[in-house]
């Protein structure tokens, strides 16, 4: 009875064992160096400064909302395809393949456009990396 | 016990209503935006109910391609929305005033 | 086990070949322009144009299709319908690629994203023009609509921008308006398969008051689309903001393609009602040709001035589909044959005399064209003869036509304002022609002298007197095309 319910504990352990491996392996990887500014407390202890004429996120920020999507929607249809895997067969593979492929030809052309630089301000004229991932979606 | 599918629609057509009055009488660029995204979500609402009272899956498939496509629409929206406030620095719709609204 | 993983439903992928054809066209051009270092946007055009050359070919290989009349799940239809509105826009994107270019060549921009977002844009268009489901239909809408939004805003030019933000925020509003409707038509009828809907309306099983609602919103969604009074507001804003080049194909296929999925919709699905839809039309159609020609008067830039004309050219389509019939439907197609000649060549002629940039659009900068450059004031003034519809030109026999299919299928009044309108409509033309004619030049604007877009603007000027002169040699087509299958 309880052996059932054994494959979500596997998935559990497994989306655990991923994220404490992630953790740990980008501490590993990334490299360290603590500034005063870095290491103070968030929101705490420092001076509040005025951001100028009210709150405002840096548009870079928005720029990472709007490649979010390349991760997002693939989501939206993988999970229905993942519960009909068996049932649509061949077909579906071939299908979802092919829909990860655009997908991906997206991703490629947001990386080629400098959309994935954080520091360098956007290359070019700015609203061009948006564009090619939101026809994939559409 | 089945909650009667009108409420649902009900609720939908209120949050539709909701939305279409905020595109109209907000003027942020940013929130009339928000009341489309209101408005695609109650019909997402009303999808899922027709789709509970026709017992097919149409509708819920539906619902899928209007979340994704809601999606796309948040990239490129923004991405307007983006470039006009970088040469302006506003997104207040009535300082769009290069040309006649 | 494996057998049961390997079998798949039957897949026909023929009738949608064109769409596959631009999708792979697409996506090589956008790779192409972001992959290679150094960017040549001549061969991303050859590369376009090579795709919408053989998603043309596929598709006039379709005109004899002769597998299932639905397709995919009963997704996409393959009819002669689809084979036509197809070629037209295919045709418009070829010369809106020719005239793009040039465009940005000459301003010195390098926008490499314009060839890839216009193969998506027609990739929208033709698929709209052969959806049989609701769900298509709207997945179609959105992907020219997105494609556009951006399209307008490839600009340095904060109006361009500006323009855009509007057109999308009303888009945006619209698509809502128009998903609503979809979700209204599967509530009333438990389907969003066009047959199905028809069907279940015909039976009266479909509940009667939903599917009125969903008539009511899916004819708002639409109504936006094709910039009919009162859902126009965007259109002169965005088609004066965008680059004139994309104007030109924005004017031309977005309302080829918007109405031939309005017919599909309102001839198939809501066939049943086609008492209850006419009238809306109907009041559509009055509006749409009364305020477009009025407001288009009072004008003072040249694009503005295009921009209303193309919405009271809306109206005249609108008075085709109000007929509600075969006649109808073959004369709204003429309509939009030569409605999209005509408009993309005077869209193609204000890029060429407007300097390099976007300066000199006001109608006095139009004073003495004909000094400057008889050529290009002489096919304007075919173009502007054509959408005032006087004789020998498409525009002429296009009109008739939508009259008489009107006026066979009982609604005189509406052909009664159309006429009307056209004549109020011809004053504005030929001022423009006025003032290219007869009065000396104002300004020292020196138009471009390059001869492939002149071309490009050539073509749809010879369409336009061919079709003016021997209609029959479309007609005939158009007819065997206007049989709605379902």
């Amino acid at each position: 009875m309880l052996s059932e319910y054994l494959p979500i504990v596997v998935l559990a352990a497994l989306a655990l064992a991923f994220a404490v491996a992630s953790l740990v392996v980008s501490s590993l990887l990334r490299p360290h160096r603590p500034t005063p500014a870095k290491l103070a407390p968030y929101e705490c202890g420092i001076e509040p400064q005025r951001l100028p004429k009210g709150e405002r996120f840096p548009v870079k920020f928005y720029v990472l909302a709007m490649l979010f999507i390349v991760f997002d929607v693939e989501t939206i249809f993988l999970f229905p395809w993942a519960v009909g895997f068996r049932r649509l067969g061949l077909f579906g593979l071939v299908e979802m393949v092919v829909f990860i492929g655009l997908v991906f030809v997206a991703y490629l052309y947001v990386w080629r456009e400098g959309g994935l630089d954080w520091n360098e301000p956007v290359r070019r004229s700015g609203e061009r990396e948006q564009v090619g991932e939101a026809l994939r979606a559409g | 016990m089945r909650t009667p599918i009108a409420y649902f629609l009900v609720a939908s057509a209120a949050l539709f209503t909701i939305g279409s009055v905020g595109v109209l009488v907000r003027r942020n660029a940013l929130v009339i935006f928000m009341s489309v995204e209101l408005q695609l979500n109650a019909v997402n609402l009303a999808l899922v109910a027709f789709s509970r009272m026709h017992g097919s899956l149409d509708g819920q498939v539906l619902a899928f391609f209007s979340m994704v496509v809601a999606a796309a629409e948040v990239v490129v929206g923004l991405a307007i929305i983006v470039s006009v406030y970088r040469r302006r620095r506003s997104a207040d719709v009535d300082d769009v005033n290069l040309l006649k609204w | 086990m494996l057998g049961q993983f390997l079998s798949h439903p039957p897949v026909e992928l023929g009738p949608i070949g064109p769409e596959l054809v631009l999708a792979g066209a697409g996506v090589l051009v956008l790779l192409g322009g972001a992959l290679v270092r150094r960017r040549q946007p001549r061969a991303l055009l050859l590369a376009s144009l090579a795709g919408l050359t053989g998603a043309a070919v596929v598709s006039v290989s379709l005109w004899r299709w002769r597998g299932h009349a639905t397709v995919l799940g009963g997704m996409v239809q393959a009819d002669r319908f689809a084979v036509v509105a197809r070629l037209i826009l295919l045709g418009v994107a070829a010369l809106a690629l020719v005239l793009g270019h040039h465009y940005f060549e000459r301003l010195g921009e390098e926008r490499p994203e314009f060839y890839p977002l216009v193969l998506f844009t027609t990739l929208g268009m033709t698929l709209i023009t052969a959806a049989a489901d609701l769900i298509l239909v709207f997945l179609a809408l959105e992907i020219l609509s997105l494609s556009l939004y951006v399209l307008t805003a490839l600009s340095r030019r904060l109006a361009a921008v500006e323009g855009s933000m509007k057109y999308f925020l009303l888009g945006a509003f619209s698509s809502a308006f128009f998903l609503y409707g979809v979700a209204m038509a599967y509530g009333a009828t438990g389907s969003t398969h066009l047959s199905t809907i028809a069907r279940s309306l015909a039976g009266q099983t479909g509940n009667q008051a939903l599917a009125l609602a969903a008539v009511a919103l899916l004819v708002i969604g639409f109504g936006f689309k094709v910039a009919a009074v009162p859902f126009h507001m965007w259109t002169p804003d965005v088609y004066q903001g965008a680059p004139t080049a994309v104007t030109a194909y924005m004017s031309a296929a977005t309302k080829v393609a918007a109405f031939a999925a309005f017919l599909r919709v309102l001839m198939t699905s809501f066939q049943p009602l086609t008492w209850d839809w006419t009238p809306i039309v109907w009041g559509l159609a009055v509006a749409t040709m009364i305020v477009g020609s009025v407001l288009a008067i009072a004008q003072t830039d040249i694009k503005r001035m295009l921009a209303y004309s193309s919405i009271a050219h809306a109206g005249f389509v609108l008075v085709g589909v109000s007929a509600a019939t075969q006649e109808g439907i073959q004369s709204a197609l003429f309509y939009l044959l030569a409605y999209a000649a005509t408009i993309l060549g005077a869209f193609g002629v204000v890029m060429l005399a407007s300097g390099r940039g976007e300066e000199h659009t006001s109608l006095g900068s139009y004073a003495g064209l004909c000094r400057r450059s008889p050529l290009l004031a002489g096919l304007m003034s075919l173009f502007l003869l054509s959408m005032a519809g006087i004789p020998p030109t498409a525009g002429f026999i296009a009109k008739v036509n939508v009259f008489r299919a009107a006026v066979d299928a009982g609604h005189w009044g509406v052909a009664l304002v159309g006429v009307l309108a056209s004549v109020v409509a011809a004053f504005f033309y030929i001022r423009v022609m006025v003032l290219m004619y007869m009065q000396e030049p104002l300004e020292d604007v020196e138009p471009d002298p390059s001869i492939v877009p002149r071309l490009a603007v050539a073509v749809p000027a010879l369409l336009t007197l061919l079709f003016g002169v021997f209609p029959g040699l479309v007609l005939g087509l158009l007819e065997r095309a206007s049989v709605l299958r379902w």
